[in-house]
């Protein structure tokens, strides 16, 4: 008997043209673990990210969430997207609603929540995360750590399995960084399932459970974040932590 | 001038006529072209083909032609048109006006579609709203921010577009009027086609300031 991993990735590949960018990845998450996903620009990250819920497609292998095969696309492609929190580098809120409206819209539209229980648990949602007086202003209002924040609460609103954060404080000033990492290692704490890329460092040692080096389309380590900072294996690994290390 | 006040109800009653015919289409090619442009962005391939099919097709031919087709050939084949106040080129006329205009209004707001940051729709696809959900609460509003200028443009041409609707048979709309007056015998033609001339004016000017109005309000509202 083993349990069902929350995500699992087996014999991935994937191209861009002639580009591999994801090659032959094989990853499984526990429920309730915290990935830290790392790696030079251009190593796939983002990619690996984006399929688990495939706003990118794959070439081969195969990818679950919480034991389901990923659909083709269509509605069933959609409810498990809604089971399946993002939040983007560019936090993408919809530039056209309020912050509460972004909060709301998709339990009303998806799960079809009545909308004063929807507000209600969004003004909780945006609460939690520090935002509450911003309800209704719109995205181009707030700065970029309070909009990464209700992106954040956006997800959290479908009540996800499982989240996915790719670069979420890479697009911020300094100042902003740790009001975002303060709700992330708040999240990671109560035992939510979270694949991150980041290269937060504080973050990843604070709160991973897991940190996973990719380079050139390929997992080439996989570890706790105390060994792999403490001794990368990897020559890769030793050249990139020398990098962002030094800066 | 005495023949424009002489002819005044006849060019009253073409006024109205263009206006209904003009707004019937505009509607028509609005709702029809936002429609084809939705199918030009679908992940389903047969839904790309027929928006890009009606593009190429519509946007390419002479409306003449295009409208002829409605008013005769389809009848031919058993696609028949009501009648409207007796009228039987009205039905055909605007139908036939749209289906050229959608072409243009579809390529108008398929270009407002693109402008919108591709991450809107991305957020919306990760909340787990369907494609359709997505274009039309999302992308789609977002989208017409920069469209109303462009559609503005394409509503004023198809305005004017409808003096051949006119000119090949639909009686009581404005162009039709020059046709009635030059069979009468009396035919101070400046002064009429002056006359309709404004007429036109009087409809497409101030649909041009309403359309900047509307630009201003939407710009606004972010
Ligand atoms: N949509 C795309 N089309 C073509 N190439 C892409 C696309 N997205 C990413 N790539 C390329 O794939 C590689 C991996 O990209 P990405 O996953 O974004 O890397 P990372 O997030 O690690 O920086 C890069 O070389 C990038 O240029
Ligand atoms: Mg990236």
């Amino acid at each position: 008997m083993t349990t069902t991993p929350m995500i699992r990735m087996a014999a991935v590949d994937k191209h861009f043209g002639d580009l591999h960018v994801l090659r032959d990845i094989n990853l499984e998450v526990a429920t309730g673990q915290v990935v830290v996903v790392l790696g030079p620009s251009g190593s796939g990250k983002s990619t690996l990210c984006r399929t688990i819920n495939r706003l990118e497609p794959i070439d081969s292998g195969t990818i679950e969430v919480d034991g389901e095969k990923l659909p083709e696309e269509g509605r069933a492609l959609a409810a498990l997207r809604a089971d399946v929190g993002m939040v983007f580098q560019s936090f993408n809120l919809f530039a056209h609603k309020t912050i509460l409206e972004n909060v709301t819209l998709a339990p009303v539209k998806v799960r079809r929540t009545g909308r004063a229980d929807a507000e209600k648990n969004g003004m909780a949602l945006l609460e939690r995360v520090g935002i509450a007086n911003q309800r209704d202003k719109y995205p181009a209002q707030l700065s970029g750590g309070q909009q990464q924040r209700a992106a954040i609460a956006r997800a959290l609103a479908m009540r996800p399995k499982v989240m996915l954060f790719d670069e979420p404080t890479s697009a911020l000033d300094p100042e902003m960084v740790n009001e975002v990492l303060d709700v992330m290692t708040t999240l990671a704490a109560e035992g939510m399932t979270m694949l991150v890329v980041t290269h937060e460092m504080g973050f990843a040692r604070r709160a991973a459970h897991r940190v996973i080096f990719m380079a050139d389309g390929e997992i080439v380590e996989d570890s706790t974040p105390d060994a792999f900072f403490s001794q990368p294996a990897s020559d890769r690994a030793k050249d990139f932590l020398g990098k962002i290390l030094t800066h | 001038m005495d023949a424009l006040i002489q002819e005044f109800p006849l060019f009253w009653s073409g006024f109205l006529g263009t206006l209904r015919l003009a707004l019937f289409a505009a509607v028509g090619s609005l709702v029809f072209g936002t429609l084809l442009a939705s199918f030009r962005v679908s992940p389903l391939p047969p839904l790309r083909f027929v928006g890009l099919a009606w593009v190429t097709v519509f946007r390419n031919s002479p409306l003449v032609v295009v409208l002829f087709v409605f008013a005769f050939a389809l009848p031919q084949v058993g696609i028949r048109f009501p009648t409207f106040n007796g009228n039987a080129f009205f039905w055909p006329g605007v139908a036939g006006l749209a289906a050229y205009t959608a072409a243009f209004v579809c390529e108008a707001v398929r270009a407002g579609i693109n402008a919108v940051p591709p991450g809107q729709a991305e957020a919306a696809r990760a909340v787990g709203l369907t494609f359709g959900q997505s274009l039309g609460t999302i992308v789609l509003p977002q989208a017409l921010r920069s469209v109303v200028p462009p559609l503005g443009s394409v509503i004023i041409a198809m305005i004017k577009n409808s003096a051949i609707v006119g000119a090949f048979g639909v009686t009581g709309e404005l162009f039709s009027v020059d046709g009635a007056l030059s069979a009468t015998g009396v035919y101070p033609a400046l002064s009429i086609l002056t006359g309709i001339a404004v007429c036109y004016l009087v409809i497409t000017i101030p649909a041009g300031i309403g359309l900047n109005v509307l630009e201003r309000r939407i710009e606004v509202k972010r």
